[in-house]
């Protein structure tokens, strides 16, 4: 295989030094070219993201300089930043790209971005000319381990902040968000955070009211909603599907009476009422009217928490579906190796049988198609025996680690020099006939 | 014939009935993606069941009980196929499976047919009274179902968590306008059903005996069935409310479906 990768990631580095390797989007192409020009290595692709930088390669014998590369095209010095690397070679690397692509070596796990952010870095080298074999195999491979990931999984399917929560509650109730009013009571950072994320799933506009009135109108423009007077909370807020309280109020503002009122002028239609206040705005007795929905705020920090703790069991899952991918990768790239090692030593057998065929042709005379038939078939029934085990012993051997020393073995032994198992294998022996 | 293929469409329903019973506990991908097309399968053998019942007969053989109860499966299924068509949801189908598997095995099971007598009765109309009041069925039945939902759902978010199955129920507003519209749509089918059914009778016998059970109770579901339209649309009830009127509805169609056996003249007579 001969992978190799280096990089830094949230992980290994602060941002100090990962702002320092971080390659704009401009120079990435350029990056590839030059270091598919260091000396040893095939095949390079680099992945830069806010919160990650990486190298992968496909090297000759698995021993380029890539730490050297990264010194010289960021003009390091000597021993500059070395301790923020991490290297991985082999299935350890197809580990990490396979774990990164699904998302499990993200700052939150399951993120859904890193797939694509990948994608493009692939995007790129490719285009660049930079990944053409095995680096991109094992690269589409790592696209359909993602996805089989998502898909087998829920690690990236819950929502983990209370803003999120709060939209997912409220897809639960309205079914999409589209045209529905939000209703902002006082105006906190939270419920801010919580009004955008509400708007850019759908929702339609919001009001909001303030103590200050300055406040609310400052607010208001912001989202381009209407600012409404603190007095006319009552007779305005049933024309919002969802209200974010976060009042300082010392006492509850909404109780059962307003909220008897609100579904009565809404004909019954559903409330959705999120209370980030403490102490709370909405008395707990609102939620038990039918068709108004209250959660407070630790409803919705424990819905958080159980969407983490979740995420933790079903990221181990997927863990599981990463192992297994990597052995099937490794056995079928390793069979790739194999294959042409068995194809050039048949051809080269059967070359052989037809030569010396062809040289006692003369003596043989005349022959019957039956004495021709059987001639053929003795001369193939030898080969096939004897060829037997040689196969046999390849095809075992590509599933254990030394399947190169014995690809190699059968092709000294054999003298095979073919062009295509030159391009698609990378043993030792080819590389010494190149260089 | 007939009933061959109607019991390979109960051979399939099953499959809906397993699904149902098993939503309620676990969630299984497999039977998720196989009840649906073994639902279209079952439909599909229960149309050629009933084609060919009515073009083997001279009469009007949907009048058989167990044809009607197999029309009725049907076109609760047409329903949920419309609905899902719609909303994308298979949700309705904990409620719905088992009443469509439960009739149809009903009628693949029942044993000697029972025949309507129908003296002079004129067929047409028969046909339109049977075929509409089963829409009206149809559509009660599945707005049961997505009423019987709505409740579970609200449940679900009142008590602040969230577990396996109910996580896969559509959201509130939407079980509620599936509800909602199916009883929208149901209403006409059944009005005009029971006003073929008037027709028939009155060229049958003459005069109605309005005291009847079957004809009491049919005037008393329709009755609810206006109830629920007109609160539901007057003072948008719907939740727990709604979900007891729709409770109320069912039972009551049931009922009167039960009335065949001893009303005096709407009646399945053994031939």
């Amino acid at each position: 295989m001969n992978f190799q990768l280096i990089g830094v990631n949230h992980k290994s580095a602060p941002v100090e030094v990962r702002e320092r390797l971080a390659l704009p989007d401009s120079r990435l192409a350029d990056a590839c070219k030059r270091l598919t020009e260091q000396p040893g290595v095939e095949e390079g692709m680099i992945l830069s993201t806010c919160n990650r930088v990486e190298v992968l390669a496909r090297t000759v014998n698995g021993t380029a300089d890539l730490r050297g590369f990264i010194r010289q095209f960021f003009k390091l010095d000597p021993g500059e930043l070395d301790s923020y690397f991490y290297e991985y070679r082999e299935q350890d690397m197809v580990r990490h790209v396979f774990r990164v692509t699904s998302s499990l070596d993200s700052m939150v796990v399951g993120e859904p971005q890193i797939l694509g952010q990948v994608k493009e870095a692939y995007a790129v080298a490719r285009t660049a000319g930079t990944v053409n074999s095995q680096l991109d195999s094992l690269l589409t491979r790592a696209f359909a381990v993602a996805k089989r990931v998502r898909t087998e999984t829920a690690v990236g399917s819950s929502a983990v902040s209370v803003a999120s929560v709060a939209v997912e509650l409220a897809k639960k109730i309205f079914g999409s968000l589209n045209g529905k009013h939000v209703y902002l009571v006082g105006a906190g950072k939270m419920s801010e955070l919580a009004a955008r994320h509400l708007l850019a799933h759908g929702a339609a506009s919001i009001f909001v009211a303030n103590r200050t009135y300055d406040r609310a109108v400052q607010l208001a423009r912001k989202f381009s909603g209407q600012a409404i007077l603190f007095e006319q909370l009552y007779e305005t807020c049933d024309r919002a599907d969802i209200v974010i309280t976060s009042t300082g109020a010392p006492f509850a503002i909404f109780r059962r009476e307003h909220g008897e009122a609100f579904l009565a002028r809404r004909r019954n239609r559903p409330m959705f009422f999120i209370d980030i206040a403490v102490p709370r705005d909405v008395d707990p007795e609102v939620n038990k009217l039918d068709g108004i929905f209250v959660y407070d705020i630790d409803d919705l920090q424990q819905a958080v928490s159980a969407h983490v703790a979740d995420r933790k069991k079903e990221a181990e899952r997927a863990e599981a579906i990463v192992a297994n991918e990597v052995e099937r990768f490794q056995a079928r790239l390793q069979t790739l190796e194999v294959v042409p090692t068995i194809v050039s030593l048949q051809d080269h057998l059967e070359t052989i049988r037809q030569a010396e065929i062809d040289r006692v042709r003369g003596r043989l005379g005349e022959l019957s198609p039956d004495q021709e038939l059987a001639v053929d078939a003795l001369t193939k029934g030898i080969i096939n025996k004897i060829m037997h085990t040689p196969i046999t012993t390849l095809k075992s051997a590509a599933r254990e680690p030394e399947a190169t020393t014995v690809i190699e073995v059968v092709r000294r032994l054999f003298n095979l020099q073919d062009k295509k198992a030159e391009d698609k294998s990378n043993s030792a022996s080819n590389a010494g006939a190149k260089t | 014939m007939p009933l061959t293929w109607l019991r390979v469409a109960v051979g399939f329903y099953t499959v809906g009935l397993l699904y149902a019973l098993l939503a309620l506990t676990r969630r299984s991908e497999l039977l998720n993606r196989i009840a649906l097309p073994a639902m279209v399968l079952g439909m599909v053998f229960q149309f050629v069941s009933l084609t060919e019942a009515v073009l083997l007969s001279d009469h009007p053989t949907l009048t058989s009980v167990h044809n009607s109860e197999s029309l009725l499966a049907l076109l609760i299924m047409v329903f949920f196929m419309i609905v899902y068509l719609f909303y994308r949801t298979t949700s309705p189908g904990i409620v719905i499976f088992p009443i469509v598997f439960l009739l149809t095995f009903v009628s693949a099971t029942g044993e000697q047919p029972f025949l309507f007598v129908t003296p002079g009765v004129k067929k047409s109309w028969l046909f339109a009274h049977i075929a509409l009041i089963f829409t009206g069925y149809a559509a009660l039945f599945l707005s049961f179902g997505a009423s019987l939902l709505y409740l579970v759902q609200e449940r679900s978010l009142k008590s602040k968590k969230s577990n396996g199955i109910l996580s896969r129920l559509p959201a509130l507003e939407t079980i509620d306008e599936i509800g909602y519209r199916s009883l929208l749509l149901g209403f006409p089918f059944m009005t005009l059903g029971l006003i073929a059914g008037t027709v028939v009778a009155q060229s049958t016998y003459g005069r109605v005996n309005l005291l009847d059970p079957k004809i009491l109770l049919s005037v008393l579901m329709w009755a609810v069935y206006l109830i629920m339209l007109y609160t539901r649309w007057n003072a948008g009830w719907r939740g727990r409310r709604a979900a007891y009127l729709a409770t109320f509805a069912f039972v009551a169609a049931v009922v009167a479906w039960a009335a065949n056996y001893f009303s005096g003249i709407h009646r399945f007579v053994s031939s």
